[in-house]
């Protein structure tokens, strides 16, 4: 199992059939492998925000077991578009 | 859990706490709760703890001294709110506790926030829903009046 960000990134795309992934190694901030990743999936739709958050859990369930600091940010394409119109 | 389990892991967490991590003798300090002695990561006392106060989080260090910015962020989410009462366990002065919880969410890390009994969620999720006005609204429904409704009102009042 690796932990590099293009395999966090390929997994969850590849897992959440997501539109967009980014994947950001924020390990030199903290003291141990550490994430940010922003998901683009109509997976997410309808769903609320606790239930996006754990289909990325599950997702990297193996892997987040050696993470020590997590952050996600999970948008519906709806909401990316809208977003990069800001 | 085992009695003889529980009462290693109370000494075990006495221990952390009389070598004088600043925080840890903040326990007592207002909002801070024990999480107790004994089982301290069984569901069964997880349960009880979720659901003793309307909200409770789970921090590295307390509200006084946050020792990750994660859990700093709770805080101060709460603290921008004017949520003044809820209950705080750190779990790193417990790792029964600090791994309990994670199974009984099924979450990995912490922060992690329950409203009502119910897991919210972590900083992201807490952080969104101060954002989008959702947080005011939970809040709302636990007969807690977040103040940032009172923003603009009572400057001069006291």
């Amino acid at each position: 199992m690796e932990l590099s960000a293009e395999y966090l990134r390929e997994k969850l795309q590849r897992d959440l059939e997501a539109e967009h992934v980014e994947v950001e190694d924020t390990t030199p901030n903290r003291c141990a492998a550490s994430f940010r990743v922003l998901v683009v999936s109509a997976k997410f739709e309808g769903k609320p925000l606790l239930q996006r958050h754990r289909l990325v859990n599950t997702c990297l369930a193996e892997e987040l077991l050696h993470i020590h600091a997590f952050e996600q940010k999970t948008l519906t394409p709806e909401q990316w578009a809208r977003e990069q119109q800001k | 859990m085992s009695g003889s389990l529980g009462r290693a892991a109370a000494a075990a967490a006495t221990a952390l706490l009389r070598r004088g991590r600043g925080s840890g003798s903040a326990l007592r300090a207002p909002g801070v709760r024990a999480a107790g002695s004994g089982g301290s990561g069984s569901s069964e006392h997880l349960d009880a703890l979720v659901k003793k106060d309307k909200v409770v989080v789970f921090l590295k260090g307390t509200p006084e001294q946050p020792q990750c910015g994660f859990s700093n962020a709770v805080v101060q989410i709460l603290r921008l709110h004017g949520v003044r009462d809820y209950a705080a366990y750190n779990v790193l002065d417990d790792p029964q506790l600090r791994q309990g919880i994670k199974d009984y969410s099924n979450w990995p890390t912490i922060p992690q926030v329950y409203l009502n009994g119910e897991f919210v969620g972590g900083c992201d999720i807490l952080l969104q829903m101060h954002q989008n006005g959702d947080l005011v609204e939970e809040l709302k429904k636990l007969g807690i009046r977040s103040a940032l409704l009172d923003e603009t009102k009572d400057q001069d009042s006291k």
